[in-house]
């Protein structure tokens, strides 16, 4: 009798691995002030936004990749890599009919219908393909409630002032090494804006798509949801399979003024590299919220399941009072993955509240780390924190590390930490096979039960995505 | 035995890092029959438990199996389960996080699935898991708890029997169904294996204890000893064994 191998139960094929063969204007590779402000000339951009980008790049060449992480790759030559790439299709298309049919195609192939017939109801989409939105769906319909949804390089020439205001408002230009290399050279990404008192009808989504060679992607996104205000964010990311490593360095930047609730959620799905380690994507993203209003949140949720690398802490700052945060995930490591990931949460404000749940799911020879700051101010009385973060391992190659850090500078925060590590057993498997189920449905039956505290919280639209993508049968999160 | 043997077990030896566990043991057990097993510790019984449901990577095997026409060692864990054999784990599992409810509902659709049926109907199913969750004497709210966590020995017990009624199996095998259960767990347990086995099922008794002849008419006592079948008689030899202990055979 065979052997039980797990290994491949879980490795699933990577179907996004396609490359669209559409001509693509490259800049020439390098960083440089003249390639930073060939990239703001390009987008004919105000003067406030090259001195965000200049003062950020001469922050960036004195500092130095942070070391601080569980992680090991091969060194990034930061001059090896184009910093801008665009499909060549006509700019500023105002309707579909306008769209690169080779790109349609791409989308379609990727489960993202962008035409109106096919459109899924009730998302927009904003489609980013290498440096550039290619196109916004529903964006006259969102206008009625006065909701601004374009691509961040549109919004520039729209609302200056809102950008200007806010843009590095809570990503400050010198952050951190991979954020101010984001903030010199950032392309193309996406924008949001829900005016006071709205509840966006749909949700919101940004899909990014690396296609060309030797690019890295350096998207940046701002959400900012005024007061009363509340949106559902959905962002996923996909990427051709190649034998070298891409690089990809976004910044997530959302404010919630008083009462705003909104929701940020990621699937992470870019190539993670073959069964041997080679290829995929470096992901070194710093994504942050900023609750400023009393009674606001924001809530994150992550399914992790791509990259050959990823280094990213979705995080929020609870700064008006009774403001909440809330961060769950699912990261999935398999082959030579290695993920260093979680949060942090900074109680400011009084009576705040902030929530993590984390499951880590190692498998192959991967790595995958949980960490987490949760830091109470002096001022932040009554605030509360409950941590929970698991991690199940298969098999003997596979690691799994947590490093939970918790400070508190006031006496009347109740903080709460729980974690497990696990091993999914093969008496286990046996015990669900014995009752009839199959090795692969017994291990999305045990996987789903470890991840269901995260399941649950997640928006219903993109639960079929995250079943797509992780195998997890759903069942238990919604019957 | 006037018909063909349901399962036959010729000439099976078992080994695990060159220490034999089994050793040429025969037994046959045809359709409708209460077979029970008894030894002391350490004569293999659990392992002949394993092996017959198929988690048997472990060991090196020789001998035949044949069960219901199928050669055993050509299926894999779950087709056996979905031909009808049942195990009654000794230390049943715990799964955290999948309720009972979704983990009953998962193999009853695989084993429909199978049986070319489409999914079952939620109400249709849950009426039927409450009927025999009414005669095992399970409280409602143990469908929602996760599989077997912070369970009750006696619990766990309880719910390998009411996953069994669920799968209707043609053979069971209860692996020390009678360790840590108290007097009136066995009872309940016992009325449902006595009610179960009445449609002609077959039925292995793996057991230390003769108490459990106190609750089931068996058919054949079975004696096993480092690795095989020793002496086999009727309900009157494990009443011996009871008085004089092991040494008699």
């Amino acid at each position: 009798m065979n052997k039980l191998d797990i290994k491949d139960v879980i490795n699933k094929k990577y179907t996004a691995g396609f490359h669209t063969d559409i001509v693509s204007e490259k800049i020439s590779p390098g960083i440089n002030e003249d390639i930073i402000r060939l990239i703001s000339e390009k987008k004919n951009e105000p003067k406030f936004l090259l001195d965000f980008r200049l003062k950020a790049y001469s922050k960036w060449k004195c500092m130095f990749e942070p070391k601080w992480s569980n992680l090991v790759y091969d060194k990034i030559n930061y001059n090896d890599i184009i910093y801008h790439a665009s499909p060549k299709i006509k700019k500023n298309i105002k309707s579909l009919d306008e769209l690169d049919p080779v790109l349609l195609e791409t989308y379609n192939r990727l489960g993202i219908p962008l035409t109106e017939q096919k459109r899924i109801a009730g998302i927009a989409v904003d489609a980013i393909f290498d440096s550039v939105s290619v196109i916004t769906t529903f964006k006259e319909e969102l206008q009625k409630y006065g909701i601004i949804f374009c691509s961040l390089s549109e919004a520039v020439h729209l609302v200056p002032d809102l950008i200007e205001k806010y843009i590095g408002s809570v990503v400050s230009y010198s952050d951190n090494f991979f954020a101010s290399l984001n903030s010199a050279v950032f392309s193309d990404g996406s924008f949001c804006y829900i005016p006071k008192g709205v509840s966006c009808p749909m949700d919101l989504s940004t899909y990014f798509r690396i296609n060309t060679a030797g690019i890295g992607q350096f998207e940046r996104t701002l959400i900012i949801a005024d007061k009363d205000s509340s949106v559902t964010y959905l962002e996923g990311c996909t990427a051709p399979m190649r034998d070298e490593n891409q690089l990809h360095a976004a910044v997530v930047e959302i404010i919630a003024l008083d009462n705003a609730k909104v929701k940020y959620s990621t699937v992470q799905n870019w190539y993670p590299g073959n069964e041997s380690g080679k290829g995929g994507i470096y992901n070194f993203v710093t994504k942050r919220g900023i609750c400023l209003g009393d009674y606001s949140s924001i809530i994150w949720n992550q399914i992790e399941v791509g990259s050959s690398i990823t280094w990213k802490y979705p995080s929020v700052i609870l700064k008006g009072d009774h403001s909440v945060g809330k961060f769950y995930s699912i990261a999935v490591t398999n082959n030579y993955q290695q993920a260093d990931t979680g949060t942090k949460m900074i109680h400011v404000g009084k009576n705040t509240k902030s929530v993590i749940i984390s499951k880590g799911i190692s498998a192959g020879n991967s790595k995958n780390t949980y960490r987490g700051i949760v830091s109470v101010l002096p001022k932040s009385s009554g605030s509360r924190n409950y941590t929970r973060c698991d991690s199940l391992l298969f098999g003997n190659r596979s690691s799994a590390f947590t490093f939970p850090i918790i400070k508190s500078k006031n006496s009347s925060v109740n903080i709460e930490h729980e974690a497990v590590t696990s091993k999914i057993s093969e008496e286990q498997m046996f015990y669900c096979q014995q009752r009839g189920i199959d090795e692969e449905s017994a291990v999305c039956i045990i996987v789903n039960g470890f991840c269901k505290q995260v399941i649950s919280e997640l928006p219903m639209e993109f639960l079929l995505e995250a079943q797509r993508l992780l195998d997890i049968s759903l069942e238990g999160a919604i019957g | 035995m006037t018909f063909k043997s349901f399962l036959d077990i010729s000439n099976l030896s078992v080994q695990l890092d060159k220490k034999l566990i089994l050793s040429k043991l025969n037994l046959k057990i045809g359709l409708g029959e209460i077979h029970v097993i008894m030894g002391p510790n350490g004569v293999g019984k659990s392992t002949l438990a394993k092996v017959l449901v198929g988690n048997n990577s472990e060991y090196s095997i020789s001998g035949n199996i044949i069960y219901d026409s199928f050669d055993l060692f050509s299926l894999s864990p779950d087709e056996i389960s979905l031909k009808g054999i049942f195990l009654s784990f000794q230390h049943p599992l715990e799964i955290p996080g999948l309720s009972n409810f979704q983990f009953f509902k998962s193999f009853v659709n695989a084993k429909r699935k199978y049986q070319k049926l489409g999914p079952v109907d939620n109400k249709e199913f849950l009426d039927n898991i409450r009927k025999f969750m009414k005669i095992l004497n399970i409280h409602e709210e143990f469908l929602y708890r996760s599989v077997n966590e912070g369970f009750s020995g006696g619990e766990k017990k309880r719910n390998e029997i009411l996953q069994m009624l669920l799968l209707d199996p043609k053979l069971v095998i209860l692996d020390e169904i009678d360790s840590g259960l108290d007097v009136d767990s066995l009872k309940d347990v016992f009325k449902c294996i006595c009610s179960f086995v009445k449609n002609n099922n077959s039925l292995l008794i793996i057991t230390h204890y003769t108490r459990i002849l106190d609750y089931i008419d068996v058919d054949f006592v079975h004696i096993m000893n480092n690795g095989c079948i020793v002496k086999t008689g009727d309900k009157s030899l494990a009443y011996d064994i009871n008085e004089k202990g092991y040494s008699i055979v």
